[in-house]
């Protein structure tokens, strides 16, 4: 046994954080919403939560002095949810207002497609792209909650975990190393979302903090 | 394949839920956060909490009963009745609600859907039309929960409405609803066709095959109901089934 994780919820003024806070309390894994960029540095894992538009996350992040440091704590290997938007802004950039993005992740952030409704809102399947252990225990092709008009599509296919249709086949979950990002909203998403929250401490927060593991 | 989505609404006046008493599950059915997590078990793919209250001493409690049902159910959540400024969106926001309805609000003051979706992102900015039919393919707006008519054309609304910044339309027709008779199709599909964004058809639900006929006439994207749902006339996973056999996607 080690000692719990710390999980930090970086909050650069968007709306409600309180969803994603509530749903690592209810899979009993109390999170901390923070600003504060040596909290963020000190947690063993990391969410960015996404509710919005791009540049305002990317200008809520710079005003709060919070983009080197998620930088960085991806670059070290601690594990980070990116939901959403926070998944959107770890790419070069957003067609959505033109934003230059985080550059973690290489790949644009580009618009649905016309001919359906945008936004694209609702429940949809996420067909898994391999085995990752996020989706432990949850059958492929779950629907999960959706509210999004941009769409991430990443340079390297390797990164997909999981794809979703919606007048295109777009990525819904990417995954490298111990950095996930979903593009739907786990906390909105009932069991499964619960589920996906659970696995992310339990496969990849765990097997980067047991000491089995540790470099 | 995105789902077609089933929502079911409840009616809170003074924190509590009214209507639905047919429950005998529950313990409390007048307990938002009880009714929530039910539908949220039946498999409710959203809930629309909407305040009746008259007063605004008692628009409190439903701050708090917001934040009880938010604790409790982790699908999206969308408040209305009584939402008139940026302060009261920020307030159901921070409370638990993912989106807000605007109703007689947007029609008085439109910058208010503008002003919500630039600082809230349009995604949780729902408009709220009650639609009355005043002529052959023709509905006007009315506000303060049907009293007052508008003169505005509804489909024009509609299209300013999503201009201004709404993320999704909550269309009632004021002649349908309580009738289960079946939802307004012509005007449902008036309005769906007329925006880019999602809509909601509600109003007049009283069988299973309207609320098919909402999503495959009317085009809504999802459907709404309260008293067939309240009073078990239809459990939600009967509604899936039913859709699911017709052909339709659904979430189980």
């Amino acid at each position: 046994m080690h000692a719990t994780p710390k999980i930090a919820i970086i909050n650069y003024g968007a709306g409600n954080l309180r969803s994603v806070e509530k749903a690592f309390e209810k899979i009993g894994h109390p999170a901390l919403v923070t600003a504060d960029a040596q909290v963020v540095a000190a947690a063993d894992a990391v969410v960015l939560p996404g509710v919005g538009a791009a540049r305002g996350t990317v200008d809520g992040l710079a005003a709060r002095r919070l983009v080197d440091v998620i930088a960085r704590t991806i670059a070290r290997g601690t594990p980070f949810f990116g939901v959403c938007i926070g998944m959107q802004v770890l790419f070069q950039r957003s067609e959505e207002g033109h934003a230059d993005c985080l550059g973690t992740l290489a790949g644009t952030v580009r618009k649905l497609p016309p001919g359906q409704k945008v936004p694209h809102m609702g429940w949809n399947q996420v067909e898994f792209a391999g085995s990752h252990p996020l989706f432990s225990g949850i059958p492929n092709r779950s629907n999960f909650y959706f509210v999004h008009s941009y769409y991430a599509d990443p340079q390297d296919a390797a990164i997909v975990a999981g794809w979703t249709d919606y007048g295109i086949r777009f990525c819904s979950v990417a995954a490298r190393g111990s950095l996930v990002a979903t593009q739907f909203h786990p906390e909105k998403s009932g069991g499964v979302g619960l589920q996906i929250y659970a696995n992310f401490v339990r496969e990849v927060v765990g097997a980067a903090t047991s000491p089995r593991h540790a470099v | 394949m995105l789902t077609k989505r089933i929502i079911p609404c409840l009616d809170v006046d003074r924190g509590r839920v009214v209507k639905g008493t047919s429950f005998v599950a529950l313990r409390d059915a007048g307990d938002p956060a009880e009714m929530a997590a039910l539908y949220d078990r039946e498999g409710a793919d959203e809930l629309v909490l909407l305040d009746i209250t008259a007063s605004a001493e008692d628009r409190k409690t439903m701050i708090e009963a917001v934040r009880q049902v938010s604790e409790q159910v982790f699908i999206p959540l969308t408040v209305g009745g009584g939402i008139r400024t940026v302060e009261d969106i920020s307030g159901m926001l921070l409370a638990g609600a993912d989106k807000v309805s605007l109703n007689t609000a947007a029609v008085q003051h439109p910058q208010r859907i503008t002003e919500g979706a630039t600082r809230f992102g349009s995604q949780c900015i729902v408009v709220a039309i009650d639609a009355k039919r005043v002529g052959a393919g023709q509905w006007n707006v009315f506000t303060h929960g049907g009293r007052t008519a508008t003169g505005k054309d509804a489909v024009a609304w509609a299209r300013e409405a999503v201009d201004r910044g709404a993320g999704e339309i909550l269309l009632t027709s004021m002649d349908e609803d309580g009738q289960q008779r079946g939802y307004d199709l012509a005007l449902t599909r008036a309005i769906s066709e007329a925006v880019t964004v999602p809509v909601i058809a509600s109003g007049g639900a009283g069988t299973l095959e309207h609320f098919y006929d909402g999503l495959t006439s009317g085009k809504a994207d999802a459907v709404l109901a309260a008293s067939v749902f309240h009073y078990g006339t239809f459990r939600i996973a009967q509604v899936k089934e039913y859709l699911a056999g017709r052909g339709l996607p659904v979430r189980r």
